[in-house]
């Protein structure tokens, strides 16, 4: 049989290897193209183009209240609602408010991101189980979880525990369901590579399945932030007690009980904006960047 | 002559199902250490049956395959994790094969520049293009130390101007290296340009038909004339192989 040594004639290797960098230079010279950068005013101007709709709203209620289509006491001006947050930011109710809401909605997602999670990779990944699981998860997710606040508030009386079950009842399907979504649109290819690399159990999951299940992960994770929130405010708004404490809800219903309209709809324009931050300030760039780095998004 | 085969394959079968067709029918082969083997065939002859097998994704049915070295797999795609830049995906399977932490990023950046792509450690895979991400994976196959590659259509997906160029950088990069290859492809030319030895296999059931020895020089080129005319009469062989089918 020949054997391996058919390597002695024509040129030398280290001329070869010459030739092929060369050549291998210029062939990636041709097939790189460099993205554009968007100009600065260009970005700018994308960045604040949400601010036209705001704008917008604010024109027709000012109209709106100019013309007297409803006495103030129905629907107060735009000054009047300003006024009457600016208020609850002198007694120190507004930021307190805020403030005790957001942690509560922070602590309760978090809590919900360390119940889903291996909620969702066993499911994603055990098909048998998830048969016998995900009906009832799905279930969760339709069910409002402000439907279980009475059965909370009898539970666990009006303490924070009643806040938080109903926030993880709202959150943990969401990012659970995410999540094995995620996992079902994994590309094989990317589990086969896992395995010829030798990526097996914990590190197959760590390294591969759930990098590879990200996109679907984090649309689990910003829904489930969506209902950890309104879950909350819910809560907030029904369980009502001293005991827990200054919050978005609480001030809600106390426009609702003294009848000023002007302070209920403060209350929502502030749970609204809350909301709308935490988008666009922790999701929205977390999302680009992924989609950016996979090259999901072609410069739009 | 009498050295021990990196790969030693023994009445080989493999059968998805009890009654369903026979995919690999008892296969022989024998692989010597550092050599460079083309096995080509037509649709269904289950060369990347083979592969998954001797890769350890698949088992076989019946029959043994004898592994002196532990192998590697490359697919037709890069199958680069896009979520990781070049380097990293390189420093991943070094991690996964239990390389030192400290040296990982030195020695993914040793490996880029052995497949001339030094400067693409931060690059994404979807910013290189499909042979620089081939050559990755190349640098990234190469980084798990294992002493056998197989290769599965590896340059399919690729221009013809590409494909030349990774064919004369996969030879030099064997014969720095030693590795033992086992390189499966549709393209004739292809195996012929890069095998030793060119492997034919049967479809529907996969068999061994016939092997050729190449004892051209390298530099091989994919147009020399001595390529072309061996290549002509292993396509002959392999459409009178094909022609078989039609009833």
């Amino acid at each position: 049989m020949p054997t391996n040594v058919k390597q002695t004639s024509g040129q030398p290797l280290e001329a070869r290897k010459e030739a092929i960098v060369s050549l291998s230079a210029g062939l990636d010279a041709l097939e790189t193209n460099v993205a554009p950068q968007r100009s600065l005013r260009k970005r700018v101007l994308k960045a604040l183009a949400p601010l036209a709709a705001v704008a917008v709203v604010l024109i027709v209620w000012q109209v709106a209240t100019a013309l007297q289509l409803a006495p103030v006491w129905v629907l107060p001006t735009p000054l009047m609602v300003w006024n009457s947050l600016v208020d609850q930011a002198n007694q120190g109710i507004l930021f307190a408010s805020a403030f005790n809401s957001l942690r509560k909605g922070v602590q309760g997602f978090a809590i919900s991101l360390v119940i889903a999670t291996p909620i969702g990779i066993a499911l994603g990944l055990n098909s048998a189980l998830r048969g016998i699981a995900r009906p009832l998860l799905t279930g969760l997710q339709q069910l409002p979880s402000v439907a279980w606040v009475p059965a909370a508030i009898i539970w666990f009386g009006l303490s924070d525990v009643t806040i938080f079950a109903v926030v993880l009842l709202g959150a943990v399907p969401s990012i659970a369901n995410g999540l094995i979504s995620g996992i079902d649109q994994i590309p094989p290819l990317y589990l086969r590579a896992g395995k010829v690399l030798g990526a097996r159990g914990f590190s197959s999951i760590r390294h591969i399945v759930i990098p590879a299940a990200w996109p679907g992960y984090l649309a689990g994770l910003e829904q489930g932030w969506a209902f950890a929130w309104r879950s909350l405010m819910a809560a907030e708004l029904i369980a009502i007690s001293p005991a827990l404490g200054p919050g978005l809800g609480q001030m809600l219903d106390t426009g609702r009980q003294l009848g000023d309209m002007s302070l209920v709809l403060g209350s929502i324009i502030v749970i609204m904006i809350v909301g709308v931050l935490i988008e666009r300030l922790v999701f929205s760039p977390v999302r680009q960047r992924t989609l950016k780095n996979r090259g999901l998004v072609v410069g739009r | 002559m009498t050295q021990a085969p990196a790969v030693s394959i023994k009445h080989l079968s493999k059968q998805y199902a009890t009654n369903g067709p026979i995919i690999i029918d008892d296969l022989n082969l024998e692989v010597r250490a550092g050599e460079f083997v083309s096995l080509v065939g037509a649709s269904g002859c289950g060369k990347s049956t083979l592969l998954n097998i001797l890769s350890g994704l698949d088992n076989a049915t019946t029959g043994t395959v004898e592994m002196a070295e532990q192998s590697t797999l490359m697919f037709q795609e890069s199958a680069l994790l896009p979520w990781l830049t070049a380097g990293k995906n390189i420093e991943l399977a070094l991690k996964l094969s239990g390389f030192p932490k400290d040296g990982r990023k030195a020695r993914a950046q040793e490996l880029l520049e052995l497949v001339h792509l030094p400067n693409a450690y931060t690059q994404r895979p979807h910013e290189l293009s499909g042979g620089m991400r081939q050559r990755v994976a190349i640098a990234r196959a190469l980084s798990q130390g294992r002493k056998v590659l197989l290769m599965d259509e590896p340059f399919a997906a690729l221009d013809a101007i590409t494909r030349d160029l990774l064919h004369d950088e996969l030879i030099r990069i064997w014969e720095e290296t030693g590795l033992t290859v086992i390189f499966v492809t549709h393209n004739v030319r292809e195996a012929v340009r890069l095998g030793q030895r060119v492997i034919l296999m049967s479809s529907k059931p996969g068999r061994i038909i016939q092997e050729w020895d190449v004892d051209f020089n390298e530099p091989r080129r994919i147009d020399e004339a001595n390529v072309a005319s061996l290549a002509h009469e292993i396509t002959d062989r392999l459409r009178n192989e094909i022609r078989r089918h039609a009833n």
